[in-house]
């Protein structure tokens, strides 16, 4: 039994690399500063490791053998999921690139609501040791924050701060969803300011905020329930701090359709805040993941995903060749789901040809055609993953002999027959 | 495999070599000397043919995170330039900022073996190797950023001594590793973060009260001890201000004839004379460059058309927002570290000011006498992709040509360059010296960018053309480590380049302080930070090249 620290994790997008884990065989125990995110998904045992066709259990060579076979014959097979590690990413696009597949990973509905103000109008952002040493105000936006990221106050908030003399005092205000905790309460005991909104009303409040951040007359009292002038009150915070820092989660934001266009709003007011003093974005988005397939694809295709390689290149198109839109429309003519973090990601109900690398331990309402089980990057097999600031990577560690292959050794196997059939034709 | 390149005409400046007619043999992935009666493989008939070794570009951002975000911004623009997959090939696109494997490809296709990426941020380094071992055919490295972190700052405030600095920064080459280490704006990212708009040479930081001189000085002076080959490279104070020659004539002049290496000088090398108060202070910079032999430079040039401007310099890159064309920009902080910027420009020959600039780049290349201390760069993509070089050459080796186009540009940028009474045209072998042996040696990289036996078989052959733009677009051949990886300008084999870095040696008690500051300041443990070789070998096709310094582990 060997207690390995300082070990960093892919499962809770904020890169926590101080965890200790306890290694008894194949058994992982977080024996120190785990999390509700954390702890479960390195603890979760590791179930079946045999692959299986159509549920009977086979060798890994004849699973991959059979992938490949059902690969060759399609046209259009889509790659959902793709929560896997940058190598397990870099064997995907290949895999994708060789078949003609369309390439989706899992959360980028979410994802999108970012990349669409990115790509529109652009933003200025920060990382989480700048909101650590610098922030003194910090505004979230539509998110439960603590409920997507248990640890981030005790982390990046209440914490010894480089350029602030009592990182206590710092402020911290929501705008439209309320905290589900008491994580946003300083040591003081000093609690965040709440301006409670619907959701569904977050659009017209943000909308406002950046109009009053202009100077703009506001002859309204209200907004989506919110005084006016209370609004007022956070636009000259805002302008008052010396860092403040705005966040939100993209996921969160989700229940308003063109999202972006609150993305947007928020971006385009931190940019009039800038005319004065600092302020900074934080987009919270992506984990198990979803950032790393984003960075990836964006490397090797230019897109950051939803991207096409029927027709020889890769085509981006952050609506159409979403995973669910083209089974359900009869678009795709195989499903390979490849999610290599998370036991209870499974894919989507499908008709079609089926082939899943997973998470060991995955179970099926409807066993697919194929089924490989694969390692989990930071647990079986070392690796790479981004963080949620988009700016780092972590190097995952290997901290157990499972014997399961990772996802790029599944992936690369399956090319390379498809590659084997290809040239046979 | 015995092979033989037969008859060609030989530019190889590392040796002497400008234009000789000679047989070039090379077996095993190296340059060999004339076999004795051992049967050669494989021969090519390269008479009429120009044989140089393989280019190496010393300053282009082929690999990081701010060249991610300028690719993922800008779908409209790869929209214009799709690759198709071959055979051999992956797919991708192209134009500003191509998507990696794209990057390989073209730059072997116009003869190119190697290139540096010249603004490693310590934090984002992991980044910047996975981006670039996604690069097939050529060989990469890159200068490690330092100066505006904010535990470098604190050593300054706290008035640590050199040997400290020395030890951090090894630490950091070591770290990240990277080959050289560069400083962008000196310090003024760190201030642009306490809310500085400006920064020159003698202002303070706000907070730290350090000056960019002081870090220049420091920098360089530990760059030097360290015995690391390549020169502090420096991305100046003021990039793009009208004025900002006097900057850097004021660089030049105060680092007492310490090795520095000007980056991009064309960014910063403007006047304020004139109806529009832009002018070019080309001569002026040449002049110092001539003079001062310390000094090594890249141009930077721009060429007209759409691109992405992709900086470390995100106090800069904020202020040149509202050129942003297409209107959308970003501008990040980084971890304490460093930050970044990326704007999209169009730079347009009917504006004044870019007609100028353009000007500008070229003088600078005209009147900098010796071409082993200037290197061919656009900065790609700032100044214009990388696979606008051929076209710049053609700029730089036909004065015809070059006067032709100084013809259609915005009249009044006419009036204000002295280009149209420059004469001088670049021979082959000064273009060789600036984009092979010269870049070679500067950066430090042994066995490469010659044709001496012993050498790496980088090699490039052209059919020599009188328009020396299509005679750079499409080699005949190109030899990486000794394989044919293009021919007629088209790859026929991929394969994987090694990475160059260095490995100065420190003294292992830095780590003491640096792991308190981590764990109390920063969101990541200090043995996470650094990258241990299996993070660029364990794929099995990265490798790494280790290159002498003075003072190596």
């Amino acid at each position: 039994m060997a207690v390995i620290t300082e070990v960093p994790s892919p499962f809770c997008g904020v890169g926590t690399d101080d965890l200790s884990i306890q290694v008894d065989g194949i058994a992982l125990k977080v024996v120190a500063y785990g999390c509700a995110v954390n702890t479960p998904a390195f603890e979760q045992a590791i179930g079946d490791s045999n692959p299986r066709l159509a549920g009977k259990s086979v060798s890994l060579e004849v699973a991959v053998t059979q992938a490949a076979t059902l690969l060759a014959q399609t046209k259009q097979p889509v790659i959902g999921g793709c929560a896997t590690d940058v190598h397990g990413m870099r064997a995907l696009l290949s895999l994708a690139d060789r078949c003609g597949a369309v390439i989706d990973n899992m959360g980028f509905n979410a994802a999108r609501n970012n990349f669409l103000a990115l790509q529109d109008s652009g933003w200025m952002n920060t990382t989480l040791a700048e909101v650590k040493n610098r922030c003194d105000l910090l505004l979230v936006v539509g998110t439960d924050l603590e409920a997507i990221v248990p640890r981030f106050f005790e982390r990046y908030l209440w914490n010894e701060a480089m350029f602030l003399d009592d990182s206590r005092q710092r402020q911290v205000i929501y705008l439209g969803k309320p905290p589900s905790g008491n994580a946003s309460t300083s040591p003081n005991g000093q609690k965040a300011q709440v301006l409670a909104c619907d959701d569904s009303a977050l659009p017209e409040v943000v909308g406002v905020l950046r109009a009053l951040v202009k100077g703009q007359p506001i002859r309204a009292d209200k907004a989506g329930g919110i005084a006016v002038a209370d609004l007022q009150s956070i636009a000259d915070k805002l302008k008052a701090a010396k860092y403040g820092v705005v966040t939100w989660g993209a996921g969160a934001l989700g229940i308003n359709s063109h999202a972006e266009l609150i993305v947007q709003t928020v971006s385009e007011m931190i940019k009039d805040i800038n005319k004065g003093t600092r302020c900074s974005g934080l987009p919270l988005a992506g984990k198990e993941g979803d950032l790393t397939a984003n960075q990836v694809c964006g490397w090797t295709t230019g897109y950051p995903a939803r991207v096409r390689f029927s027709k020889g290149y890769p085509e981006y198109d952050p609506y159409l060749y979403d995973t669910h839109r083209m089974l359900a429309n009869g678009e795709a003519d195989a499903l390979v789901w490849v999610n290599a973090f998370n036991v209870k990601a499974v894919p989507p109900e499908s008709e079609l040809p089926t082939i899943v690398i997973g998470r060991s331990g995955m179970t099926f309402a409807k066993e697919p055609d194929v089924f490989i089980p694969v390692g989990t990057p930071g647990i079986d097999h070392a690796g790479h993953a981004y963080r949620t600031d988009n700016v780092v990577a972590i190097r995952l560690l290997k901290l157990r002999e499972s014997g399961l292959p990772s996802t790029g050794e599944v992936l690369s196997a399956i090319e390379a027959e498809v590659q084997g059939v290809q040239h046979a034709n | 495999m015995l092979i033989k390149l037969t008859g060609g005409k030989v530019y190889d400046p590392a040796s002497g070599v400008a234009g000789l007619i000679q047989n070039v043999y090379f077996k095993d992935g190296r340059i060999i000397d004339k076999p004795g009666d051992q049967p050669v493989d494989k021969e090519y008939d390269c008479h009429g043919k120009v044989v140089m070794s393989g280019a190496i570009d010393m300053h282009t951002h082929i690999g990081g995170g701010k060249g991610n975000i300028a690719r993922t911004m800008l779908p409209e623009d790869h929209r214009q330039d799709p690759v198709p997959r071959t055979n051999i090939t992956r797919s991708g696109n192209g134009h500003a900022m191509p998507s990696t494997y794209v990057t390989g490809y073209r730059y072997a296709e116009m003869g190119y073996t190697a290139g540096f990426e010249p603004a490693v941020l310590p934090i984002n380094a992991r980044q910047a190797h996975m981006e670039m071992a996604d690069i097939p055919i050529l060989d990469k490295g890159g200068y490690v950023m330092l100066g505006s972190d904010d535990y470098f700052l604190r050593m300054l405030t706290a008035k640590k001594d050199q040997k400290a600095i020395n030890d951090y920064v090894a630490f950091t080459i070591n770290a990240a590793k990277a080959i050289g280490v560069k400083v962008v704006n000196p310090g003024g990212i760190n201030a642009f973060k306490f809310n500085q708009r400006k920064l020159d040479l003698d202002e303070q930081n706000v907070h730290y009260g350090v000056t960019p001189r002081q870090i220049l000085q420091v920098l360089a002076t530990a760059v030097k001890e360290l015995g690391i080959s390549h020169p502090l490279h420096v991305h100046g104070c003021n990039l793009g201000v009208p004025g900002n020659m006097q900057t850097t004539l004021d660089t030049i002049q105060g680092i007492g004839g310490l090795p520095l290496h000007l980056t991009h000088i064309q960014f910063h090398s403007y006047g304020t004379e004139g109806d529009f108060k832009f002018s070019s202070g080309a001569a002026q910079i040449a002049e110092a460059v001539n003079k001062n032999k310390n000094i090594t430079i890249d141009v930077g040039q721009i060429l007209f058309g759409q691109t992405v401007t992709a900086s470390g310099d995100n106090m800069r890159q904020h202020a040149n927002h509202k050129f942003a064309n297409p209107n959308k920009w970003v501008v990040m902080d980084i971890e304490c570290d460093a930050g970044c910027g990326v704007v999209p420009f169009k730079y347009q020959d009917q504006n004044f000011v870019n007609a100028l600039q353009w000007a500008i780049g070229l003088e600078t290349f005209l009147l900098v006498d010796d071409p082993w201390r200037i290197f061919l760069t656009t900065d790609h993509p700032n100044g214009a992709p990388f696979t606008s070089y051929p076209h710049l050459i053609r700029l730089l080796m036909d004065r015809t040509f070059r006067n032709e186009v100084l013809a259609t540009i915005h009249p009044e940028a006419q009036k204000m360059t002295t280009l149209a009474s420059i004469n001088r045209e670049y021979t082959l072998d000064e273009i060789a010296i600036m984009t092979r042996a010269g870049a070679a040696k500067l950066i430090g990289l042994k066995e490469r960018g010659g044709l001496a036996p012993g050498y790496w078989a980088d090699i490039t052959i052209y059919t020599d053309n009188v328009n020396r733009e299509a005679m750079f677009s499409k080699p005949d051949y190109v030899f990486k480590d000794g394989e044919l990886v293009v021919v007629d300008g088209k790859v026929v084999k991929t394969k994987w380049g090694t990475t160059h870095i260095a490995k100065p040696n420190y003294d292992a008690s830095v780590e003491k302080d640096l792991k308190d500051y981590f764990d109390r300041y920063l969101t990541m443990k200090l043995g996470n930070f650094k990258i241990s070789d299996d993070e660029i070998t364990e794929d099995e096709r990265g490798s790494l090249t280790v290159h002498p310094t003075k003072t190596a582990i």
